[in-house]
This record gives C-alpha cells, structure tokens and sequence, in this order.
C-alpha cells in the first residue's frame, strides 16, 4: 500500500507535463484553430535555453523560469506573423503539415550542433535534496514541480475564463468578425495566444531540465503522448484539459506499478476507449 | 573508320588485361564508414569515426608502399533499409571493400547479412548485439570492439567479487533490454551473487521515478541498467535525485560509453560501475593516438573506443592484406587471413580474431570518478578490475555461430 | 467548412483522361529502360515502393480528405507479416505478399473503425496515436526482433519461376505489382465509389443528406489505402530483405505525407513524382546526414506556405490538364 501512495505521487509530476503541454495546445487551438505539431519543439527549446542562460549569461534557474518563456514565445510570435498567419482560411490540416514541418527543421538544427546525447543541466541548490516521507523518499524538486505547474495551470485558466481579456478572447474564438467591430484587434489576439500556448510549453521544458538529459529530441515522442491526451480531454474546455493532463498522468503512474510493460500504451489504450464510449472526448464539443 | 576504332580499343583492354594480369595483384583499397552522422549515436561513431578511419590511413604507411586507399562516408540514420541501400550501392557501384564502424544492431545485422551475399568485408566496431558471433555470424565479419555478452559478463562478474552480491534490474523492454538482463543474470548467479528482481520499462522513458522506487525499495547493492542512450543517461540523472547512490546502493551501466559521461557531468556520473574496452587515458598508446585523434575532432572530444576500434581494426586489415601482397577482393579470403595473423594492437592489446569473427582483448571495468578525483575534462574514469582476453568474452563452446561446427 | 486545396480539377471533362493515358504509358516506358540505362535499379525499386506507398495514402488524403498522420504502421505491419512470413515459415513470395496484405487489411478494419468517429484534426491525431500504440506493440513483441529487426529474408521464386535474387527480374516484378496497383487506384479514383468519396471531401453534409452513408465509404477508402500501404511494405520486405522498426515510426508517417505534398495531393501522378525525390534526396544527402532532417522541414514549410499543389498540381493547373 505504501508503494501505491507513492506511484500515485510520482504519477501527479508525470501529469504536471501532461497539464502544460496540452493546455497550451488546447489555449492554441481554440484561438487559431491549428493544431500545433511543433510543441513538442518549442518544449524542447524551453529547455535549450535554460541551459544556455546559465552556460552563456549565469543566469540560473530562476531567471530561466521567467526569461525562457519569455523567449520562446518571443520565437513563438515570430513564427505566427511570418508563417502561420498565411493558413488563415485554408484546411486546418495545412496548420498541422506547416508546424510538423517546423518542429522538423528545429530539432534537426539543434541535433546538429548539440548532438543526441544531451547536455546537463543541474537541480537549482534551494531545490536540492528531499524528504522522507515514510513511505516514499520525494526529492523537493518534484514536489516543487507538481506545485508550480498546478499554479500556472490555474492561473491560466483564470486568465482565460475570468477575465475581461479572456472574455474577449473567448469572444473572438466565436465570432472574430463581431469582436473585430467592437474596435479590438483580433490579429494581435492571436498572436499573442500562440505567443502564450507557446511560452507555456517552454515553461513546462525549464521544469523538466533538472530531470531529463537536456535533449534535442526530447519533445519529439512526448508531443505524441500529448496529442493522445488531448483527444482524450477534448479541446473544448481549459480546465478539461488541466483535468485530463494530471489525471492521465496518474494513471500512466499506476500502470508503471502494476504492469510496467504497458505504461508507454497505456495512455494510447485510453484514447481508443474513451472514442469507442464517447467519440467527443471527455469534455469535447463535437469537432 | 569506326571498326578500326573498336579494334583499338580491344587492343588496349587486351594490352592491360595482361599488364595487370603480369604486376601480381591489385593494390587499391576502398574503405566504406557507415555511421550514424545525425541520431542517438553520432558522438560515439559519427564524424570521429570518418576521422578515426583517416588516421588510420595516414598511420599504416601504406601509401608509401604504393596502395592506393580511398574512402567513402555515409549516415544510415539508424534506418536497416537505408543502411542496406546505401551497402548495396557501395559494394555495386563505388566497389568499397570493407565496411567499419556499422554501429547500431539493426544496420550492422542488415549490413553484416549484405556483406556475405556479396562477399565483402565488414569490420565491425559500433553494433552491441553479440547475436553477430553468434548465431548469425558469417565468414565475411569481425566484430571488432565489444558486445552485450561481454559487457554483461565483465560487469557482473567483476562486481560480485568485489561485494555487489544483490543485483535490482532496470530493463529497457525490448529484445536488446531482456538479453542484456538474462546474460547477466547467469554471471551475477554463476559468481555467487542473487538477483531480487527487474522492472521493465518501455523504451524511450522520459521519467522514470516509479522504477527507481521500486529499485530502491528491494534494498539491493547493485542497481543494474540495462538499457541504453537515453534511457540510460535518464535513469542515471533521476537515480542521482532519489538519492540511490548516497542511499548506499550502486549503479551498474552495462552499455554506457564515454560520451555519456561527458553529456551526463561527474555530478551526476560519479561512482557509476562499467565496462569498456577502451579507454583514452590507458597507458602511454592510447594517449598517443587519442592526443593526435582530439586535436582533430570536433569540440576537442576524446575517441570512444567505436572510434578506436575503428582505426584499430582497419589497421589490422591494412597489415593482413599488406602481407599478402596484394587486395585479392574476395572478402571471406581477406578475413580468414585476418583470423590467421594475431592482433597486436597499440589501443586494445594483444589479442586475435576467433574463428566466429569475434576479436577478443581485454575488458575493463572502470568506475567514474568524483569531481574532486578529476583532473580536467575527459578524466573520468578509475580502472578497477580488469578480465584478461580470454575470460571476456562468450566462450567459443557455448556460440551458436554455424562456421564452428565444420 | 474549408477543404483541402486539390487540384483534380472537379468535372474535367472526357478527353483529359487521354493526357492521363499519355502520361501513364511515359512513366511506364521510362520504368521499363530502367535497367539498361546505368540508373541502378536498387534505387529504383526502392523509390517504387515508397511511390505505391505514398499513392496508397493519396488515395485517402486526396480523394476523401482524410489526413492519416499514421499510415506507417500499414507498411510497417505489411512488412514484418511478410518477412515474418517468408524467412520463419518459409512461404513463397507471393504467398507472403498475400498474408502482408490480409495483416494490413485486419489492420486497417480495427483502426478504421476506431479513427473514422473524429474528423479533421482529430482523425489525424488518433492515427498517429494509434500508430505509436502499434509501435510499441511491434518494439516488445518478440518476433519483430526489437530494433534488430528480422534480417536477412530469403527472396525466393516468386510463382515458382521468378527468381528475385536476380535483380533484373526483382526490378520487373517489383514494377508489374506496382503498375498494377497504380492502375487500380486510377480505377477505384474514377469509379461511382470515387465519386462519392470526392462529394464527401467536397461537402460531407450534402453527401449525408444525397442518402450517402458516408462513415462506411471512408471506413471503406481507409481500409483500401491500409491495404495498398500494407502491399507497398510486403513488396519492400523482398528489395530490402529486412523489416525493422524505422518502417512504423511516426517519423515514416511524416515522410509520405511529404512525397504526396511535394508531388500534389490528390493528383494521380504527384505521389509517385514526390517519391522519386524525397527518395533521391534521402540518398544522395546521405553523406551530409545531419540536413535530410532540416531540409525535410524546409520542404514540408515552403510547400504548405507556397506551393500547396505540389509539382504534379503546379504544372496540371498551369497546362490546365488533369494530371
């Protein structure tokens, strides 16, 4: 029983990525109906440049945690007005094929000048350690991992259903035309989502650094898994996704435990369930 | 005007038949690095193994002799297919004679198959899988610098002596985790030691804080990996937050290069257990070459011993057909003569080919050392056991390798 | 309700399937002189099988709309029956063809109907998903070997009288089974059955409410197209004599996805033109390895953002023809 307590607790971390990534891909395609195959490189990115700041500028973990998805975003935002702005009105599959093929060319150009195998990236010296619980030793980092990222979930959902810009927002998703009369610049909205969607998949790359080997690739096989969750959830609804994020991490948790073979298809299992009962997904409006 | 023309033409292609007919044999070598330049693997072979192979080369003093060796260079993005085509149209086409480095199993089975079907050579210095002396050997390869059955077996053997007598396995699940896990499983209970149990974990595992519970809970002394790349590296650096090592428990890596080391950091790396066949800082040889080898690499790095086991096998091929006389292009000949001439070898030490194709030398168990042991960037590692030649690898009586049993 | 861009240009009248006859009897012709023009026919023969693979998919993306983000898992599945098939079982060529096949369809049958519920977007993220399970289950089932592979599969006599360890008769057998698929593509695209599947890409409401059912035609393309994909993966396993997991890599998914981009989607020759060149590029960066990657990427963005009809689509438009 002790163990369980702690697969359940070690599941909750799994799910934090879980959470990050797909409400940023959620916050993306509910704004720009694109679904963003290059997540999983902007992830990655987030984590490239935490290593960089402290490698190049000594600007530690902390900084990374404001600055990088600041950057990325800022990279984000490029991408949008010079690329992705163009897909207006075409199939949205176009969005998909135009970000696959950018998460392509990003992993590619950091695997040649940064290799495979990876770069180190050490645990911040306030975070160091852990405590015994009793039944499980918890290394801070990870608790501090879960918390964060729960807040920052939170946050956003509040951002975006609570607020006077959110309101606006969910407006726009709706009726871009109308909000547009009412005098607010829709582009510029969009723009900043895709800025925002992306800055929150930095975000959850710095998290991981400490963790994982910083990795061109290590954004390349979670984006999948990603996908898989966000079908689950369905993309209709922020705290669905928040939701299902955590809740699939935990469950990918307990398979580790109870028959580890399976953890890797676990999630894709569910996937295929949760179509057969309920083809919207979880929360989903019908696509 | 156009028959007089062919006649000559026959008359020259008759004329040289004979020249080359009378001038004994053919002295022109083609040498085909097959690697991966871009993937999971590109610093352990990759462009250092190009440049291992250019060394070699320039070190044999067989241009001197008046060989002519060319070189060709290729990535077969760990794709068998893509390894495969790019073979095929090297042996038809470019007519390369022997193949190096070839890492990854699945190109270097695809490639080691593709050799015998037509009879060239393959010098094998990066594939694990021992299944290549095994039962899939051929009369056309040598696999060069290691394999799982070796590591597995110096790696285990070495550390129950020295106390590791419970082993926890962390095994990558797929065919390559599993025979890494059930060879050292049978040295760990051969040397007296007790395995108290495995967890296996899908390939590719980002996070792997449930296994290294689970490892931790069964209180074992040695805490085996067997996986590989990035999975490796992952577990290793998660271990480090969980505290494994300082809990008193230790790591055991039975497939871990230099590489890793360097990408993981000492922190993190410190007090790690394995084996490797090569290390640059050995004695004064290894020294040597590695010297000259950094000087030219990319980022200053040390040669991986794929990277030496490149240049030291093409060495030997270069010796063997430079006593012949000649490139007979007849690639199970040049191997046979390869078995039949023992390695002296300045990189692994004396040792030879078997008659399965499996070059045999001596293993070293090394551990990483502190931060504060370190002198500088790449001294990494302490010699802690050493298994002579004959005691490393799989025994010739236990192969299932087809050529032992005419 | 927006749709992909295709430039089959809808309601082309009768005498255009005489340039596509032209056009059909040149590509035959160069494909023959293959092997007496010094062009060495391994490349070839592998390009042919990516062109019957990419054309497979076509089929799906092209005529009903659907983006499979995961057909590798058919050739990959096509691939390790037919190997498994013919080097442990040893059957007969065209007997392990058959059984790849027949996998690819069962294949096909499952997922098809698991996929079809979602649409757009979701159809292709629940493939990919789908094809990444598949991966799994292919990496820990033990007779694909892991990331060995199986290796070394024998080529045998085809029906007994073909030899295919001889290239020149693996060339010409290889390029009879992928003319004849070719031609029962260009078949089923121009039939009734086509033609609700291009009425349902156009506008699947007014399909639904013609008394289409509409789930069952694409159920019934998605099965076709596995199938195709899965005959493309048996006919490979005999070129290369190996199947091993780079076939059902989502990284695979993305490459046919490419060679029907850059051919055109939805053209009947685009597929086979956008092979032969991410095949060709494949080969001859082959030395500069680390760029394929990057400059997959660079196609795959400049072809979305400028040149949606891909070659074959380009010129069809330019020479207003249907290619």
């Amino acid at each position: 029983m002790q163990a369980l307590y702690a697969q359940l607790l070690v599941g909750l971390i799994n799910g934090s990525f879980y959470a990050l990534l797909s409400l940023g891909l959620a916050v993306i395609f509910g704004m720009l109906n694109i679904i963003n195959f290059a997540h999983g490189a902007l992830y990655m990115m987030g984590a490239f440049v935490a290593y960089f700041l402290l490698q190049y500028s000594g600007l530690n973990y902390w900084w990374a945690l404001i600055l990088a998805p600041a950057i990325v975003g800022l990279f984000g935002i490029l991408l949008e007005r010079t690329m992705l702005q163009w897909l207006t009105g075409l199939d949205h599959l176009y969005g998909l094929l135009l970000t696959f093929g950018i998460a392509l060319i990003v992993q590619g150009l950091f695997q040649n000048y940064f290799g495979s195998s990876g770069l180190p990236y050490a645990i911040p010296d306030l975070l160091k350690g852990g405590v015994n619980l009793g039944f499980m030793y918890l290394p801070i980092y990870r608790a501090w991992v879960v918390v964060f990222s729960l807040v920052v979930c939170l946050a956003t959902w509040y951002l975006i259903e609570k607020t006077q810009l959110g309101a606006y927002l969910r407006a726009a998703t709706e009726n871009p035309t109308l909000v547009r009369a009412f005098g607010i610049n829709v582009p510029l909205m969009i723009t900043l989502t895709y800025g925002l969607g992306v800055g929150l998949a930095a975000l959850a790359g710095v998290l991981s650094a400490p963790i994982n080997q910083v990795r061109p690739l290590m954004g390349a096989d979670l984006i999948i898994v990603v996908f898989a969750v966000v079908v689950i959830g369905g993309m209709g609804s922020i705290m669905g996704s928040i939701i299902t994020g955590f809740a699939l991490g935990v469950i990918e948790g307990l398979t580790k435990y109870f028959y580890p073979e399976a953890s890797n298809t676990v999630v894709f299992v569910l996937m295929v369930l949760v179509l057969l009962v309920k083809p919207q997904g979880l929360t989903g409006r019908a696509a | 005007m156009k028959s007089k023309f062919s006649a000559l033409m026959l008359g020259s292609a008759l004329v040289l038949a004979s020249a080359t007919g009378a001038f004994a044999q053919d002295k022109n070598i083609k040498i085909g690095v097959l690697t991966d330049m871009s993937g999971l693997y590109a610093d352990l072979g990759g462009a250092g193994s190009v440049i291992a192979a250019q060394m070699a080369i320039e070190d044999s003093g067989m241009l001197a002799k008046g060989w002519k060796i060319e070189m060709v260079s290729a990535d077969h993005q760990n794709k068998p297919d893509v390894g495969t085509n790019i073979g095929r149209q090297w042996i038809d086409v470019e007519k390369v004679d022997v193949f190096v480095d070839v890492l990854n199993s699945g190109v270097g089975l695809a490639i080691n198959n593709l050799v015998k079907e037509k009879n060239a050579v393959m010098i094998n210095s990066g594939a694990a899988s021992s299944v290549l002396t095994d039962a899939q050997c051929t009369p056309n390869t040598v696999h060069w610098v290691y394999d799982t059955y070796m590591l597995a077996n110096s790696t285990g053997d070495a550390l129950v002596k020295s106390g590791g007598d419970t082993w926890y396995f962390l095994t990558a699940d797929y065919a390559f985790g599993q025979a890494l896990e059930k060879d050292t499983t049978a040295v760990v209970t051969k040397a007296g030691g007790k395995v108290l149990g495995a967890v296996k974990h899908p390939l590719n595992t980002a996070d792997f804080s449930s296994f290294l519970l689970q490892a931790q809970a069964s209180k074992a002394k040695i805490v085996g990996l067997a996986n590989a790349g990035g999975d490796t590296t992952n577990s290793i650096k998660q271990a480090a937050e969980f505290g494994i090592v300082k809990g008193g428990q230790k790591l055991a890596g039975l497939l871990l290069f230099i590489t890793d080391v360097h990408s993981l950091g000492l922190n993190v790396a410190q007090g790690l257990n394995f084996t490797e066949t090569f290390y640059w800082d050995l004695n004064d040889q290894t020294r040597a070459f590695s010297k000259k080898f950094s000087e030219r690499s990319k980022n200053k790095a040390q040669p991986s011993m794929v990277q030496a086991g490149v240049y030291s096998g093409l060495l030997h091929y270069f010796k063997v057909l430079d006593a012949n006389g000649g490139n007979p292009k007849d690639g199970a000949k040049v191997v046979s003569l390869m078995k039949d001439m023992k390695t002296d070898d300045a990189l692994f030490g004396k040792g030879e080919i078997q008659p399965n194709g499996r070059k045999i030398h001596p293993a070293y168990l090394f551990e990483v050392k502190t931060p504060s042991e370190s002198k500088g960037p790449w001294d990494y590692y302490k010699l802690i056991g050493t298994t002579p030649a004959d005691k490393a690898f799989r025994p010739l009586s236990e192969s299932a390798c087809p050529l032992l049993k005419k | 309700m927006t749709t992909m861009t295709t430039s089959s240009a809808d309601g082309v009248s009768k005498p255009f399937i005489r340039d596509e006859m032209w056009a059909f009897l040149i590509m035959t012709a160069l494909l023959v002189m293959v092997p007496v023009s010094g062009i060495y026919p391994f490349f070839v023969m592998q390009a042919l099988c990516f062109a019957l693979f990419a054309c497979a998919f076509n089929l799906l993306i092209g005529y009903s709309g659907l983006l499979s983000f995961g057909h590798a898992m058919f050739l990959g599945t096509g691939g390790y029956v037919t190997a498994h098939a013919a080097k442990v079982w040893g059957v007969s060529p065209e007997i392990g063809i058959v059984l790849g096949v027949a996998a690819a369809v069962a294949l096909g049958v499952i997922t098809g109907l698991i996929a079809i519920r979602r649409q757009g977007i979701y159809f292709s993220m629940i493939t990919l998903a789908l094809s990444q399970l598949l991966y799994f289950v292919y990496l820990q089932t033990p007779f694909t070997h892991g990331e060995d592979g199986i290796q070394g599969v024998p080529q045998g006599m085809m029906f007994g009288i073909f030899d295919l360890s001889k290239p020149i008769t693996l060339y010409y057998v290889v390029l009879v089974i992928f003319l004849l698929a070719f031609l029962l593509i260009y078949r089923i695209i121009n039939s009734p059955f086509g033609e609700v599947l291009k009425s349902i890409r156009e506008n699947e409401p007014r399909a639904i409410s013609l008394g289409y059912k509409t789930d069952q035609y694409k159920l019934m393309a998605f099965i076709l197209s596995g199938a195709l994909a899965g005959l493309a993966g048996a006919v490979k396993v005999f070129v290369a004599q190996n199947a091993s997991l780079t076939d059902v890599h989502w990284t695979m998914s993305g490459e046919v996805v490419l060679m029907t981009l850059v051919g055109g989607l939805g053209t009947v020759f685009g597929p086979v033109i956008g092979a032969f060149v991410i095949i060709a590029m494949q080969q001859y960066l082959a030395s500069f390895g680390q760029w394929v990657l990057v400059i997959q990427g660079v196609i795959f963005v400049v072809c979305v953002l400028t040149f949606r009809r891909g070659v074959i689509g380009e010129i069809a438009h330019y020479f207003r023809r249907s290619l």
